[in-house]
């Protein structure tokens, strides 16, 4: 960042390197925490960016684009990162189909929701076991970095790739009386 | 599309057809290397089947070895990601009653390029013929229409379905034709070998050269 430059926010610099790496369709199921990045994606004619009904969906399209020539990310939140377990195994791994993926983290930091706690708890076990690339994010001046060489990475490697956005980062989703 | 003799309103009245026969029916329609996506286990034997000739098998398909339910999505990020080319998703009916919010979403993006077709037999064949909902009262066509594909319709028979294909080719979708079909067997058996399938499929759609 240039002396002087005023500050990016982190969905600003997220924003930024997709559009970098030419990361232009984005399916989401939306969530709180992902709205400021949703809004500016959806605000930007270079994204293609809209709602899908289910995450298995959005991940099927992305993979659909991509053997089409198009890049794409798939938005959510963690408990819906817990529908993907098949499609990420009977799909993008096999296939070698760079599936790119956001997860707003819950179910730590703070969580009001038990079942958010507990599914979150499947997230990295399942990531793991399938052997797929994830980079928890929690500090504003390692966004751009993480992003920008894991996109590189996923597409050099034809392996899918999950940012995690801790509330380390994003500020999460906090109790509400 | 509105009903006519050709094109009943109700699953009741199309006639029972054979996947293989029709599969290989919609084939002889595709002159512009339209991509195909075949379904999870017997719709995309059929289009593997179907596919072989003396030149090699057709290049443009894309065969799924799981990830039951994402033919049609897969097939709309195909279709958003090459406007210019038709692309279609050949899926079975217990597939696409796992994922019937993808009809919407074809339906919101209004893709034009693109063209669903259901293989309808009511029965999860390839585990022992168990009945789908199909089979119990849910109408696939109908559900169509309500999700907002108003191009949805049963095709009454082989000719009527070859028409349909060419009018899905040449007019503006999304379209969505409803086949009836028998429990025959498939021909042949897909090659199980995910990479191949994909790099081939993205050489077929100029993707990789």
């Amino acid at each position: 960042m240039a002396d002087g430059a005023p500050e990016r926010a982190w969905y600003e610099i997220v924003r930024d390197v997709l559009k970098q790496h030419k990361v232009s369709l984005v399916p989401y199921v939306p969530d709180n925490v992902l709205r400021p990045l949703i809004e500016l994606i959806e605000s930007d004619p270079f994204f293609t960016a809209f709602a899908v009904a289910r995450e298995e969906e959005g991940l099927g399209i992305a993979a659909g684009a991509w053997m089409g020539g198009t890049r794409a990310i798939l938005l959510m939140q963690t408990s819906g990162f817990a529908t993907l377990a098949n499609q990420l195994a009977s799909l993008s791994v096999p296939f070698q189909i760079p599936t790119m993926m956001i997860v707003s983290e819950r179910g730590t930091l703070g969580e009001f929701n038990i079942g958010q706690m507990l599914v979150a708890r499947t997230m990295r076990p399942v990531l793991d076991c399938l052997a797929i690339e994830h980079h928890t994010v929690t500090r504003l001046d390692e966004v751009e970095f993480i992003f920008d060489r894991s996109i590189t990475q996923a597409v050099a490697t034809l392996g899918p790739v999950c940012f995690i956005l801790s509330p380390l980062l994003t500020g999460g989703k906090v109790f509400a009386k | 599309m509105a009903p006519t003799p050709n094109q009943p309103l109700t699953r009741d009245q199309a006639k029972v057809m054979n996947r293989y026969d029709i599969t290989k029916r919609m084939l002889t329609h595709l002159h512009h290397d339209e991509a195909v996506i075949g379904g999870i286990g017997y719709s995309n034997f059929d289009l593997w089947a179907a596919s072989e000739n003396p030149n090699g098998r057709r290049q443009q398909n894309f065969y799924m070895l799981g990830s039951m339910g994402l033919a049609v999505p897969i097939a709309l990020g195909v279709a958003l990601a090459q406007p210019q080319r038709r692309t279609i998703a050949l899926e079975g009916d217990g597939s696409i009653l796992m994922q019937l919010g993808c009809l919407g979403t074809v339906a919101a993006r209004a893709q034009r390029n693109l063209i669903v077709v259901i293989l309808d037999n009511g029965a999860y064949q390839i585990t022992g013929g168990q009945k789908t909902l199909t089979e119990q009262g849910v109408d696939i066509v109908a559900v169509a229409r309500a999700e907002g594909l108003a191009q949805s319709a049963w095709a009454a028979d082989e000719s009527a379905f070859e028409e349909m294909i060419d009018r899905a080719l040449t007019e503006d979708g999304p379209w969505l034709i409803g086949c009836r079909i028998d429990n025959n067997k498939p021909v042949d058996t897909t090659e199980r070998d995910p990479s191949r399938i994909r790099d081939q499929f993205m050489r077929g759609l100029g993707v990789k050269k």
